[in-house]
């Protein structure tokens, strides 16, 4: 049975955030799999088959006792490896009874789960997603979640931003962005888009947040780790401080952060945040930045989500396939290339010699 | 079956005997090959007379090049499945399902005891293989009767030296499992399979060391019992009924084929569903299931009669006719 969805399968994929994760059942859909997540009585944050083995209803619609799911139709229970521990009506167990358990790593604030063969599950294979962590750069985030689109098409929307310029004209667009050329390179599982504004004049959202007057270097390297993560390394300094040969101390420096589950082919899971070393102690600077991504409609993130949804419904009526091209899509061609790879990896090794007996 | 089987066609590619009685046979899917996880069986296409029936045989992993490998031991009081086998030559087109698994590794645990009798070394072997690759802490004991019967044990030797003990009953060496499953770790796992003797052995054995018995995982296809198979009655007074159960026959298919109005599900011995009451046995009863407790077994008032049966003439059954 070859797997035709394109999302590779032995990958970590964000989850949850951390915090939402806590001694209580939590149903998650990750690459077309049903997850219930919970966390164990040492902390430990556990996933399973979110699917009854006997009548397959839905775990998460029981409850949770000890580090075990009790099933809420007939009590079957299971453990935290999937194994059912428990049968109704009966002295033993079927020894077929079971339901899978999901790998998972809490880091960077984020549950990660690996919805592939768990026993090619490492945790060194996590993308590196530090920025998050919450001690050198400030931010709080948030999560779309069953975000109607397939999650490459925000994988593109990150890795080109001259959207910004009429999606978020308003903030952050300018036009400078369509001016100025842009550096693409790549390596086996990341793709970077590099730009470089010099001397221009700042976009609002950069003037306010540099407070200083005058012209300014700015700067967006924007880096893809497949398959799940866009880290966007942003800002301004005053014009010919240095900061393109790397002296940043007189601007102002953020990051996006991207980290994105599929959820269906058609939808995905964003977990985002903005964060940035500049008034790292100003939380009502957090919170305005919060606002200024996600408020009710009105932010920067908001203007992406109404154009990544409408452009999921074109694609669903429209028969042509694969899209057209620009020169600004390098980026993100790289980005699909490196997917495609792992996907052709993934096809070939469950389906030809090279997969031995995973 | 709660799992939908999925069919595809496929030619023998070649067959060697592993024993005097358990043969290899290469099996080359022509619609698709899907890399059998360690553990997976497939479901073979067979024909009993003139008439069609499915057979489980455990994946010998890993199969690396693309083929399916089972070992098939012929069995003397065969129901059919075997015999069929043993005569394919290469060529022959037969149908076979996508694997699937029933008897998964759990990964990540700090020790594995892989136990092993006769054929059942079947998927033993792939668990063996894949947790040496893992880098896993395991040891395989090996259980056979002669030298000679132990199948696939060189190959094993090659793969994972020291890892494998070997007994050979004719030599008078036996596993001591007590002793074994009190060696192993106390988070780690055990997996068996074997004739249901040596299953019931390491299933008290594991109780009596007080591990949680999810721990201990098994799979049986429920065709081996502590006595031997022979022709029975069973009688059935509620219908007036009495039907002959062949040697090579399951006296859930003897029931079924004299159209007595049965349900079922795994017809290996776990669910329970085809059980009936026993009113009255003339003879021994030889409970081969896994859904009974040991207390159940032994006040033998009902039996699962997909893989159950009886040494001696008779046994006394009711129906849920009524």
């Amino acid at each position: 049975m070859t797997d035709a969805k394109p999302f590779p399968l032995n990958a970590w994929y964000p989850a949850a955030w951390g915090t939402e994760i806590d001694r209580i059942l939590r149903a998650r859909t990750i690459c077309d799999k049903d997850i219930v997540l919970f966390r164990r009585t040492d902390g430990v944050v556990a996933a399973l088959e979110d699917a009854c083995w006997h009548r397959l209803l839905p775990l998460s619609l029981g409850r949770l006792v000890g580090d075990q799911v009790v099933c809420g139709y007939h009590g079957l229970v299971f453990n935290t490896a999937g194994r059912c521990t428990h049968m109704p009506a009966q002295q033993t167990i079927n020894p077929s009874a079971c339901v899978r358990a999901y790998p998972t790593v809490e880091k960077h604030r984020l549950v990660w789960v690996w919805p592939g063969d768990p026993a090619l599950a490492d945790p060194a294979l996590l993308p590196d997603f530090h920025w998050n962590d919450g001690d050198e750069w400030k931010g709080e985030g948030g999560t779309f979640y069953s975000l109607k689109c397939d999650w490459r098409l925000v994988v593109d929307n990150l890795m080109d931003l001259t959207h910004e310029t009429y999606v978020h004209s308003d903030s952050i667009g300018h036009d400078a962005i369509l001016d100025t050329p842009f550096d693409v390179t790549h390596t086996d599982k990341t793709a970077t888009m590099t730009r470089w504004m010099i001397e221009i004049d700042p976009p609002p959202f950069w003037a306010k947040q540099l407070g200083k007057p005058g012209k300014v270097d700015r700067w967006q390297i924007v880096t893809f780790e497949a398959p799940a993560v866009v880290i966007g390394d942003v800002g301004v300094a005053p014009a010919g401080t240095g900061a393109p040969r790397g002296d940043r101390s007189q601007g102002v420096n953020g990051a996006f952060l991207a980290a994105i589950a599929p959820e269906t082919e058609t939808s995905c899971h964003y977990f985002w945040n903005f964060v940035r070393t500049f008034r790292t102690d100003d939380e009502e600077l957090s919170r305005a930045l919060q606002r200024a991504h996600v408020n009710d409609g009105k932010g920067v993130y908001d203007q992406d989500h109404v154009v990544l949804e409408a452009q999921q419904r074109a694609i669903g009526r429209h028969p042509r396939q694969p899209f057209y091209n620009l020169n600004i899509d390098a980026g993100a061609l790289w980005a699909r290339r490196i997917l495609d790879r792992m996907l052709e990896r993934e096809r070939t090794a469950s389906s030809g010699p090279a997969r031995a007996a995973e | 079956m709660a799992e939908r089987i999925e069919w595809g066609e496929a030619v023998i590619a070649a067959t060697r005997d592993l024993s005097a009685d358990i043969r290899l046979i290469e099996i080359a899917p022509t619609s698709g090959f899907v890399p059998p996880s360690p553990g997976s069986h497939i479901n073979v296409g067979v024909l009993i007379g003139d008439r069609s029936d499915v057979r489980c045989y455990s994946i010998v992993g890993p199969c690396g090049d693309g083929l399916y490998r089972i070992a098939v031991k012929r069995l003397k009081h065969s129901r059919g499945g075997s015999a069929y086998v043993w005569r394919l030559q290469p060529g022959a087109r037969v149908s076979v399902s996508a694997p699937s698994n029933h008897f998964e590794l759990g990964p990540g645990r700090p020790e594995y005891l892989l136990l092993a009798g006769g054929i059942g070394i079947t998927p033993i072997f792939s668990h063996a293989l894949a947790l040496k690759r893992a880098g896993a802490r395991f040891r395989l004991l090996y259980a056979c009767h002669g030298r000679s019967d132990a199948a696939l044990a060189s190959e094993l030797e090659a793969e994972i030296g020291g890892a494998l003990a070997l007994f050979v009953a004719e030599e008078g060496t036996r596993v001591d499992i007590p002793a074994e499953i009190a060696r192993l770790d106390p988070s780690g796992e055990c997996y068996v399979c074997g004739p249901i003797g040596m299953l019931d052995d390491a299933k008290k054995a594991w109780r009596e060391s007080g591990r949680p018995i999810e721990r201990l995982r098994f799979e049986t296809f429920g065709n081996s019992g502590r006595l031997p198979s022979v022709a029975f009655t069973a009688r059935i007074p509620r219908l007036g009924r009495d039907v002959q159960v062949g040697a090579n026959q399951t006296l859930l298919e003897a029931l079924e084929a004299a159209g007595v109005e049965m349900i079922f599900d795994c017809r290996r011995g776990e669910c329970g569903l085809c059980a009936l009451p026993i009113l009255a046995v003339d003879g021994a009863i030889d409970h081969r299931d896994v859904f009974f407790s040991d207390a159940e077994k032994a006040a033998n008032a009902r039996l699962c009669t997909c893989v159950s049966r009886i040494y001696g003439n008779s046994i006394t059954l009711d129906t849920a006719d009524r």
